[in-house]
């Protein structure tokens, strides 16, 4: 077993884990995170997307070990219980980006870091680029990335990043 | 995947000492060939050295007339350095297209140097710049440093430290992607260096990485596409597989080195 300590959502996290425990079993089943999802668990779709020291990482692909003294942040994590949503799981919401919503977390995980990275002003194409990694087997993408466009906007104009 | 204990090291020094200590030990930096591996149960090691901590192994910089870049460098520090796209645009622009954004967020040029994927990018980019791959031990050249189908000339308890590339006068990379996995079906690295020009194939080849001599003495003569008219790339020993027969390769490799001399020449 290996002790580890990082912060999740800001918040401190401890616990004892056996060393081949991923960060997404760990959020999921330790921390009861479950917002962050297994899709593939071949680091292909993007539906386990958070973002570690505040860069889009695959949960599935990276071992809560190496993550010991690290940041980590969820779905979970962008906006309070009970307040207002994200401006950009409201710009999903408004652009109607998701149907069955599975892949949805790990999407709008990969959006944040992508207007941390890319700026408020995206392109389709950029977007589209961008999404490479993030898989949805409903929409088409046609309005995930309308979604993305116009919550990359609105975040230029909250306080929440 | 099945059980192993964890170390993190803190220095190359350490990394080795615990190489070289246990047994049936690996390496890990970005996990994202690794881990893959190990939850299909392909690789199974008892150790796993961490070296993602080691502080000072991911620096990119100037050094002489080389641009260093450190082995624990992600993709999206190579892609994204003001040093890199300075000197070596070709090969930022090269980071950018490994894998997704979240890939390029955790893997490592010296991870992929280390695996020698058959149809990774960076090798490429080794091979054509002519680049030196420095370990704790020693330096080795890129072309004895590939040697075959995920094979390379590391020993046991051997770990890169950095890559050194002789910086070009004019350079490109090409991929044309597989449609579904994304890797190269065919990558080509060109370059044009002060005494020669290099031509470097990844993804096609039975046996990794290789140059295409033909290509390279034409191209030396004269730095334009245009000289490439009429040679051709046999075919044989190249990969044919349910993607793309080895012709298929063979013509794709021609297209693409076209490609690569002309987006180099359109460089400033």
């Amino acid at each position: 077993m290996a002790k580890i300590s990082l912060i999740v959502n800001g918040n401190p996290v401890t616990a004892n884990v056996d060393p081949r425990t991923l960060l997404v079993q760990f959020l999921r089943e330790n921390l009861r995170l479950t917002g962050t999802h297994v899709g593939c668990d071949t680091s292909q779709c993007g539906a386990c997307v958070v973002h570690l020291d505040g860069r889009a990482v695959k949960a599935c692909t990276t071992l809560v070990v190496m993550a010991d003294g690290h940041e980590v942040r969820t779905i979970e994590g962008l906006a309070a219980d009970g307040a207002p949503l994200h401006p950009m799981q409201e710009a999903f919401r408004e652009h109607h980006g998701l149907q069955c919503g599975f892949c949805t977390p790990g999407m709008i995980m990969t959006a944040v870091d992508l207007v941390h990275r890319k700026g408020h002003e995206l392109s389709e194409e950029t977007i589209r680029e961008e999404l490479e990694g993030n898989l949805c087997r409903c929409t088409g993408y046609q309005n995930i990335v309308q979604s993305i466009a116009a919550g990359a906007k609105a975040m230029a104009k909250s306080d929440l990043a | 995947m099945y059980e192993f204990k964890y170390h993190r090291p803190a220095t190359v020094r350490q990394a080795a000492n615990l190489l070289v200590k246990n047994e049936d030990s690996k390496l890990i930096a970005g996990g994202h060939t690794l881990v893959p591996v190990m939850k299909q149960r392909l690789a199974s090691p008892a150790h796993l050295v961490d070296l993602s901590h080691i502080e000072g192994l991911d620096t990119i910089e100037m050094k002489g007339r080389a641009l260093v870049i450190g082995a624990t460098a992600k993709h999206a520090e190579v892609a994204t350095s003001a040093t890199v796209r300075e000197t070596i645009p070709a090969l930022a622009e090269l980071a950018a297209m490994i894998g997704d954004p979240a890939v390029r967020h955790k893997g490592t040029i010296g991870g992929s140097l280390a695996n020698n994927d058959p149809t990774a990018d960076y090798p490429a980019a080794c091979l054509a710049l002519g680049a030196t791959i420095v370990t704790n031990k020693r330096r080795l050249k890129a072309e004895e440093f590939f040697q075959g189908l995920f094979a390379t000339a590391l020993e046991g308890d051997e770990i890169i430290t950095r890559v050194m590339f002789p910086l070009p006068k004019k350079a490109a990379y090409v991929k044309f992607r597989n449609q579904a996995s994304r890797y190269a079906l065919v990558g080509v690295f060109v370059a044009k260096r002060p005494s020669d020009v290099r031509v470097a194939v990844t993804g096609a080849g039975s046996n990794g990485v290789f140059r295409v001599t033909a290509f390279e003495e034409a191209l030396k003569k004269r730095f334009s596409h245009k000289v490439l008219d009429g040679i051709t790339v046999p075919a044989e020993g190249l990969n044919s597989d349910l993607h793309g027969s080895a012709e298929y390769r063979a013509h794709l490799i021609s297209v693409l080195t076209r490609r690569a001399v002309e987006a180099a020449n359109a460089k400033p």
